[in-house]
């Protein structure tokens, strides 16, 4: 079952000469892993921002087609009710803190939603321990660095549990070990728990292993839908600019030197090392 | 040239984030500095356009002592594009923003609308030249603050975190640029997390920990020696990766460029003559 869809979706912010998305339509399956991606400006946002309902509901503008999230049409329905069932956690961490500490900005959200306050007290830890800034949970959000500040908003957004979890470059300011760990901790929750995970990232060669399912776009439109091995190995994914990780490009390179290396195009580095070392057994 | 003489530096908090900080960067150098969340990069530079102001040592920029210009002096010579381009944006427009440091640095009119349009195309941006920098995506708006700065021409370039929510082509654009300011003899210092990005442009990398300045030298060495990378929490390029996985079959670890993989997997392949 799709908890996401979108059909024909075509959104103009206010003012704005042109729409940021045009004829967007997709389906993302309950309990998937799906990643967008593609050039900078492309519209990977402005697409998060309809399925919270921020667009239209915030943003105004001009929106057409239709988009159902989790049953709901969000057209009709408010962000507050949205929330509940999509958290997002946004590019830049700074447009979503404000509370005078980092516990309460974690516990923010389900306080809203009149959650019993033990339970807060339960979810909050969680969800700190999750992202290891237990420590500085009396620490004042806005004097913390980009990296822990990106890891205060994953918290909280983690800390409601929604169905849906959509990440705008979520790690952009961490460092790539703080990166992966994070990246393995929303995959396990979407193993786990079963919770659908929309990620937007140009770093393909740190999160394409995790992705069931990948969407490119390309100047508001969405160009390339489907299983990330066969996509990423697609001459138009290349040619649109999009960050192929390294090991698939070395195995495309290799192929056009006709060294063949059996079954399916890999991802990570892991994948490559080990057809390398099948194929040289084989020798 | 960038001298930097046994630096502490603490803040106001009483955080100690430089502890004891010594390098010298030369002009024409490429340098890249890595290393985990609060290890105190963007601190370090800070202190080369004298935004920060060293509590204990000396920093001197082309034999000047920091402490004795003014910043507004300095950053004719040294130019800082911040890690958030919110931090540095505030103009109506894109083209007002790329004007504004020129316009206080006296330059004459004729001169600002060459020296704009030339960074507006640099960029890729000359379709926004009227529209409001609020109204772009967060790559964009960070390629905003990187024309606003690369405009004045400054001597010595220093870009944190450049190739956030960049894409591909904008990364590759972006690296053609700095080897081009490498050629022209100018000084460029990255700060970033982007190992790919490094791999890529094989730069002199500065890994920080704690501090203080744990390794120094050529990305293809340290960006290929886990135990110093992890110290620093740094996960090698994915090229390195499988180099070191395959140590054990006797293929060299100091990889990271594909094309150098290409070849000696070829070799392995014998497809190519030792």
């Amino acid at each position: 079952m799709a908890i996401i869809e979108t059909r024909n979706l075509t959104y103009t912010y206010p003012g704005a000469a042109w729409p940021a998305i045009k004829d967007v339509s997709i389906k993302i399956e309950k309990g998937e892993f799906a990643l967008i991606t593609g050039p900078s400006g492309c519209g990977k946002t402005t697409l998060c921002r309809c399925f919270n309902g921020l667009i239209p509901h915030f943003y105004q503008g001009e929106l057409q087609g239709e988009i159902m999230v989790a049953g709901l049409r969000v057209q009709e329905h408010p962000i507050y009710e949205m929330a509940t069932h999509v958290g997002l956690v946004f590019q830049n961490p700074e447009n979503q803190l404000f509370a005078l500490s980092v516990e309460k900005d974690v516990a923010f959200g389900l306080e809203n939603l009149g959650t019993p306050r033990e339970e807060i007290r339960k979810r909050v830890d969680w969800a700190l321990e999750l992202t290891g800034i237990y420590e500085l949970r009396e620490r004042t959000p806005t004097e913390l660095s980009g990296g822990q500040q990106q890891r205060v908003a994953i918290a909280s957004v983690l800390a409601m549990q929604p169905e849906v979890i959509v990440l705008d470059e979520p790690t952009s300011f961490l460092d790539p070990l703080g990166a992966k760990k994070i990246f393995e901790v929303i995959y396990e929750l979407n193993r786990k728990l079963g919770i659908t995970v929309v990620l937007v990232e140009h770093r393909l060669d740190l999160t394409a292993k995790y992705a069931d399912h990948i969407i490119i776009m390309d100047d508001g439109k969405v160009v390339l839908d489907g299983e990330p091995h066969e996509i990423l190995n697609s001459d138009q994914a290349r040619l649109i600019g999009v960050g192929i990780p390294k090991a698939t490009r070395l195995y495309q390179i290799l192929r056009t030197d006709e060294v063949k290396l059996g079954g399916k195009v890999p991802l990570s580095s892991e994948e490559m090392a080990e057809k390398i070392r099948e194929a040289l057994k084989h020798l | 040239m960038i001298e930097v003489q046994d630096v502490y530096f603490t803040y106001p908090s009483g955080v100690e984030a430089l502890k004891g900080v010594s390098l010298t960067i030369q002009d024409g150098e490429f340098v890249a500095i890595m290393g985990e969340n609060g290890a105190g990069k963007t601190t370090l530079v800070k202190h080369f356009n004298g935004l920060l102001k060293p509590t204990r040592g000396k920093v001197l920029v082309d034999g000047v002592e920091t402490t004795k210009v003014s910043v507004a002096t300095l950053a004719r010579k040294v130019g800082f594009v911040f890690q958030n381009p919110d931090h540095q944006l505030f103009s109506e427009t894109v083209e007002e923003e790329i004007a504004f440091a020129l316009k206080n640095f006296g330059f004459s009119s004729d001169i600002i609308e060459k020296r704009v349009t030339w960074a507006l195309n640099l960029l890729g941006l000359a379709q926004y030249r009227k529209t409001s920098p609020f109204m772009l995506s967060g790559g964009e708006r960070k390629r905003v603050a990187l024309a606003s700065v690369l405009a004045w021409d400054p001597k010595i370039l220093i870009l944190d975190e450049p190739t956030i929510g960049q894409d591909y082509q904008q990364k590759e654009k972006l690296r053609q640029f700095i080897l081009q300011m490498k050629a022209q003899e100018k000084t460029v210092v990255i700060v970033t997390h982007d190992v790919e990005f490094v791999a890529e442009c094989n730069p002199r990398v500065l890994l920080m920990r704690g501090g203080k300045i744990v390794a120094d030298g050529e990305a293809r060495k340290v960006l290929t020696s886990p135990a110093v990378l992890e110290q620093a929490s740094i996960v090698p390029p994915q090229i390195a990766q499988i180099f070191i996985q395959l140590s054990d079959l006797g293929f060299q670890k100091e990889v990271i460029d594909v094309y150098e993989a290409r070849e000696i997997l070829l070799k392995a392949f014998g497809r190519r003559k030792e």
